[in-house]
């Protein structure tokens, strides 16, 4: 039995080594960690590529600064472990600075300061986003967002909130009327949303961007703590695209109305 | 007892995860789970007896039927069963108009649809196979006494069917409460709902997912011991002499 | 023929997912399957007590939480072994714990406690007077193992493997939730994207069925191997 043990004991240790992949890091390259889609952020076109407004603020950054950049698609939930395990060096997904995540990681300098918005079907019965305008209603929110932490905080009593892994799924149960009112960054509810062909919605009430708490101080892309070095450097190129109009154009690929 | 509750106090004053707040989602989640499983065992348990013996029936044409059902039922991950139930009654038109919205509007109606099918599914195949290892002697001798079919189904074989099924129904019992888990992708706030809800929202992994293991085991448990309970009540006849 | 919309070749891509992960799990169950009967049969108290401990935590916890446990917590139990080294020694070295790693280790881990029990019957279904006469004939542990227990043990173990696999199989579907790309998650995608359900759900369903299918018409072989000189098989 002895001789058995070993054995299977050597062939469970190879097992394990060899389906946990262990690479060295390269220099030369920074590899982003992005969530898609996230549309009009990031998502893939019809051809399967990556594209958006971060997509391409990033490239264009890496190329100000004269490296290399590549993209790592990973789920919301894991964003931060994946980055602060070396799957990637930075986070460019969409990502509000606020106060529980600087405990994580290190931000850049803000790139963009969309506000968050609330979205409806034109028809819907709902005309204001008071507490007790949204009392009974369902409201939809990807899970794990600060829209999630500030409507579970504001709205948890008076209201049933969905979670969902993807603003996709979120915009499926907004049409087939399960969820009644969404919670989104407004670009994101704008792509999804407003421009669908196919269902009516608009925006009730203001664009929020406020408590600060929760809704932070607009997009910044996240580094590990230590490499403050790295995240200097992109500051400095962000402030070079704004100055040389790069940032601008970009933006109003994505953003002009 | 008193040292362990402040014990306990000063554990809880000491974290950020473990409020009042959190732990209520862990207890909404809790009742939500055992609601889900339960709903759906009881309402498949009926279903399964009707079904257990119409699979046992001389006729093809209600045989075939119900052997098919089993067959993809169990034959698919319960995944794909609850992901086409609730997004696919969406597409027949019109439904958001007719009565029946206002059940599937919330998720948990589709999971408890999907559930309930799928262990209907499982408990059939189950009640079958107890009712195809019924003892002749049994059957025999409640033909001498002149009992019809009928009658010897409801005082001969299904009881002692029951009996015989029980180890079996037992697993599938546990076997449903760990499939529940899965209605937190339909963003149904069950138990695990809940453990990934605080999950993202801490980014504290081990507590939350730990935790709900410790409970969903606690359940096992409790169900494993009501299991061997009923067991040794209602299978004692069958239990080898002590020597 | 059903219309895919050009999810075809991603879908076909999927289903080679499904099975790789299905495939590598049997493995690692098999290996985790035999250490755990050995344990639980060997005389040593704490290698018993380990092996009970571990097919019964495992069996009280479902497949998911495991599963999200061991993809989020994981990675964070390995990066503080890797920053730790990193401060220590400046040894920088990432390993990751991958969907497709987690959903291996998860239903490897899962299936190796019900592995364990099936080999722990199995062996000890074997006839001691087999064992006997093997070392009356002078052989040593291992060719006793290799020539009389292994093989009569496959013979009883056959029937729960099948089952094991079966039920593995299906549960290979759970990765998609953490987000490998296996047939599933394609086809959820596909399904909202397209808005129909219906075709790309029965369509998986289907695939399901057809390995579920194919591998009893294997495991009925084997078993008829195993059983030779056994008449028909038990």
């Amino acid at each position: 039995m002895n001789r058995l043990l070993t054995l299977t004991m050597m062939g469970a240790a190879f097992a394990m080594t060899a389906s946990a992949s262990v690479q060295a890091q390269d220099d030369e390259t920074v590899r982003f960690g992005v969530d898609v889609p996230y549309e009009p952020m990031e998502y893939r076109d019809a051809d399967g590529n990556l594209t958006g407004f971060d997509i391409e603020l990033g490239n264009a950054l890496c190329e100000e600064i004269g490296i290399e950049c590549e993209w790592v698609v990973q789920g919301w939930d894991g964003i931060i472990p994946g980055l602060q395990s070396r799957k990637y060096d930075a986070i460019m997904s969409s990502m509000t600075i606020n106060d529980d995540r600087r405990e994580q990681v290190l931000f850049s300098d803000p790139y963009i300061t969309p506000p968050s918005a609330w979205f409806i079907p034109t028809d819907s019965e709902i005309d204001d986003v008071s507490e007790e305008g949204l009392d009974g209603f369902t409201i939809g929110v990807q899970r794990g967002t600060l829209q999630d932490n500030y409507a579970t905080d504001m709205y948890g009593d008076v209201a049933d909130i969905n979670r969902y892994d993807t603003a996709e799924d979120l915009v499926l149960d907004m049409e087939s009327q399960r969820a009644d009112i969404a919670f989104l960054d407004f670009p994101v509810g704008k792509a999804t949303l407003i421009d669908n062909e196919e269902y009516d919605y608009q925006v009730i009430g203001n664009m929020i961007t406020e408590p600060k708490e929760y809704f932070g101080d607009g997009f910044g892309i996240a580094f590990r703590k230590r490499d403050e070095a790295l995240a200097e450097r992109f500051n400095e190129a962000l402030e070079t695209l704004r100055d040389n109009g790069t940032y601008d154009e970009i933006y109003d690929k994505y953003f002009s109305m | 007892m008193q040292a362990l509750s402040e014990w306990f106090t000063e554990l809880l004053a000491d974290n950020t995860i473990f409020t009042a707040q959190t732990l209520g989602y862990y207890g909404s989640g809790l009742v939500t789970t055992v609601q889900l499983v339960f709903l759906s065992l009881i309402i498949g348990l009926v279903l399964a007896v009707p079904l257990a013996i119409g699979r046992s029936s001389q006729r093809r044409w209600i045989r075939t039927p119900i052997f098919l059902y089993t067959y993809v039922f169990r034959g698919t991950p319960l995944l794909i069963q609850l992901y086409l139930i609730y997004y696919g009654v969406v597409f027949f038109d019109g439904i958001q108009e007719t009565w029946l919205w206002v059940l599937l509007e919330e998720p948990f109606v589709p999971a408890l649809i999907a559930f309930t099918l799928n262990t209907a599914a499982y408990t059939t195949e189950i009640f079958r196979g107890a009712i195809k290892a019924t003892p002749r002697g049994e059957i025999e001798a409640a033909r001498a006494y002149g009992m019809s079919r009928r009658l010897m189904m409801r005082r001969i074989i299904l009881p002692s069917a029951f009996r015989r099924a029980l180890p079996a129904y037992g697993n599938e019992v546990i076997f449903m409460l760990h499939a529940s888990a899965i209605a937190s992708v339909v963003t149904i706030m069950d138990l695990t709902g809940a453990a990934r809800f605080i999950y993202a929202r801490y980014y504290a992994p081990f507590d939350a997912f730990l935790f709900v293991a410790a409970i969903y085991l606690c359940l096992t448990f409790a169900i494993l011991y009501l299991f061997r309970y009923l067991e040794k009540r209602l299978l004692a006849h069958l239990k080898p002499l002590e020597q | 023929m059903i219309d895919l919309h050009g999810y075809g070749p991603r879908l076909a891509e999927g289903a080679l997912v499904t099975v790789e992960v299905a495939v590598l799990s049997l493995v690692l169950s098999v290996i985790l399957g035999l250490l755990t009967a050995s344990a639980k049969m060997s005389r040593s108290w704490f290698l018993h007590r380990l092996g009970t401990l571990y097919t019964t935590v495992i069996r009280g916890i479902p497949d998911l939480v495991l599963m999200l446990l061991l993809f989020f917590g994981g990675q964070m139990g390995v990066n503080v072994i890797t920053d730790w080294l990193y401060y220590q020694f400046d040894i920088d070295i990432f390993i990751n714990i991958n969907e497709f790693v987690a959903g291996v280790l998860t239903i490897g881990l899962i299936f190796g406690a019900y592995m364990g029990e099936t080999f722990r019957g199995a062996f000890l279904a074997v006839e001691y007077g087999q064992i006997e006469a093997a070392r009356a004939y002078g052989m040593n542990h291992w060719l006793v193992f290799k020539r009389v227990r292994f093989p009569q043990m496959m013979r009883h173990a056959l029937p729960g493997l099948s089952n094991n696999w079966m039920v593995l199989l299906k549960t290979t579907a759970l990765v998609s939730v953490i987000g490998l790309s296996d047939m599933v998650r394609i086809a959820s995608e596909a399904s909202k994207s397209t808005r129909e359900p219906f075709t790309f759900m029965l369509l998986v369903g289907a695939v399901y069925l057809a390995i579920a299918s194919v591998s009893e018409w294997g495991f009925a072989r084997l078993q008829k191997r195993y059983s030779v000189g056994f008449g028909e098989a038990d």
